[in-house]
């Protein structure tokens, strides 16, 4: 089913979307790939603060492409979620109430989804010049010197993805492989 | 002997990362177009005409394809009656993809040192790859990679006695080991036989061989189509979330090999199945 939230994301949201479901998202979110999270990851262990807020906040895996003149931002497809594994449960345990990316998770972040009632959506990768059109502002708040890795507030209208993974750990990847497998 | 100037050699090749950053060569659009029109899964069908879309707005906005505009890989193909005058080939080929990815809004994503990983800022060095043929002309192909698909590719040291069925398990392994993270429906690059390193790059090089056309070896053709049936089997579908869409195609390419060996290399691109080519 299509839903349409706002983000930051209340606890309320995230528990009414369902794997499958077809989502638009309206609000502020930020942006954050391998790099960042490595910096946030070190922050955390050495007790310093985080330059974002988690407590519902939504991350987008993407580092984008140049804008050109006159445009808020460039290609802004998401990146391979995976590679966050190692640091999005610490992220959850915070309270970051959702990740958009591609690709599978670990099962360590799943419990943490779970866990903390969290979602995990996907954006149609390699669509970047298609995405970028729902992205109405972009500014660099962290970490500027990582260049397309630094941490990106975004002001998003109708986003578009779709739940992987829901807050009672269902996983589309899964189940909807299972269901066009002839095999 | 043909004098080609370096400089020429720099312009096409900025143009060349920029064309194939934002405009995919006529075989990979129509094998997304029939896609569309077959996929089963509504979701899958939705997400197929997404990425026709995706490609009408880079074009006409000229904005990349995807934000991942790859590590720039270049085919040299050099007839060896040329001779290149003003500097050195491998600098012009560099200063041409410093060029296009400054100038052209392209992502940089290449950092210095693979452990130490400090953005280079022009997404310099180019990884190139040269070969001497017959003639007076130089054949260019820019191959941008981008590395979501990249990190799914795979190299299997397989025995003799693993024969046909063996390097058709390996690629599908690699296909499904893959699933949604690169960014499917894919294009699949096999390379069978040569060095460990032969086959890798022919796995790349068969990634830029048209998705509408097959290899000329018969009994090879027949395993390209029967993989690409047996990966759409998989389920994995378009994004990774369900679907009759896995790859667009598969291409091989084959090498003679050591009695002892049958080296099988997978290189997977993503839907951008980027290149463009040119002869000076």
């Amino acid at each position: 089913m299509d839903q349409y939230i706002n983000a930051p994301l209340s606890k309320e949201d995230a528990a009414k979307m369902k794997a499958g479901d077809y989502v638009y998202i309206t609000g502020t979110i930020y942006t954050a790939r391998d790099a960042a999270h490595k910096r946030m990851y070190e922050a955390l262990q050495n007790d310093r603060p985080l330059p974002i807020e988690m407590e519902g906040n939504v991350i987008y895996y993407m580092g984008p492409s140049p804008a050109r003149e006159g445009r808020p931002i460039g290609s802004a497809g998401p990146t391979t979620a995976s590679r966050m594994d190692k640091y999005a449960p610490s992220l959850l345990d915070l309270g970051l109430r959702g990740m958009i990316g591609k690709g599978k998770r670990s099962e360590a972040v799943k419990d943490a989804i779970v866990k903390n009632g969290a979602v995990y959506f996907a954006a149609v990768g390699g669509a970047g010049a298609l995405l970028s059109k729902s992205i109405l502002k972009s500014e660099v708040i962290a970490y500027d010197d990582l260049g397309t890795e630094a941490i990106r507030r975004l002001e998003v209208k109708d986003f578009p993805v779709i739940v992987v993974i829901d807050k009672d750990g269902n996983d589309l990847y899964e189940t909807a492989v299972k269901a066009y497998r002839k095999e | 002997m043909r004098t080609i100037q370096v400089s020429e050699v720099t312009q096409n090749i900025k143009e060349m990362c920029i064309e194939a950053n934002h405009f995919l060569t006529k075989d990979m659009k129509n094998a997304l177009e029939d896609a569309c029109e077959k996929e089963e899964a509504p979701l899958g069908k939705q997400i197929l005409c997404q990425l026709q879309e995706n490609l009408n707005i880079a074009g006409e906005d000229m904005i990349p394809i995807c934000q991942d505009t790859g590590m720039a890989v270049i085919f040299m193909e050099v007839g060896q009656e040329v001779h290149f005058e003003g500097g050195f080939l491998e600098d012009a080929i560099q200063e041409g993809v410093r060029k296009g990815y400054v100038e052209g809004f392209l992502r940089k994503s290449v950092v210095k040192d693979p452990l130490i990983r400090e953005n280079t800022k022009d997404n310099t060095p180019a990884v190139i790859h040269y070969e001497m043929v017959p003639g007076d002309q130089v054949k260019i192909t820019v191959a941008p990679k981008g590395f979501g698909s990249e990190n799914m590719s795979r190299v299997f040291m397989l025995k003799p006695a693993d024969g046909i069925e063996g390097v058709k398990n390996a690629i599908l392994t690699a296909v499904k080991d893959a699933g949604p993270n690169a960014c499917p429906p894919m294009v699949v690059g096999v390379g069978v036989g040569g060095t460990f390193e032969k086959c890798a790059l022919m796995a790349k090089k068969a990634l830029t061989r048209p998705v509408d056309q097959h290899s000329s070896v018969p009994y090879v053709k027949e395993m390209e189509e029967e993989l690409l049936a047996e990966i759409n089997k998989t389920g994995i579908g378009p994004g990774g979330l369900g679907g009759t869409t896995t790859a667009l195609a598969v291409n091989i390419n084959t090498y003679p090999t050591h009695i002892a060996g049958l080296p099988v290399a997978v290189n997977i691109c993503c839907h951008v199945n980027r290149h463009s080519v040119r002869v000076l």
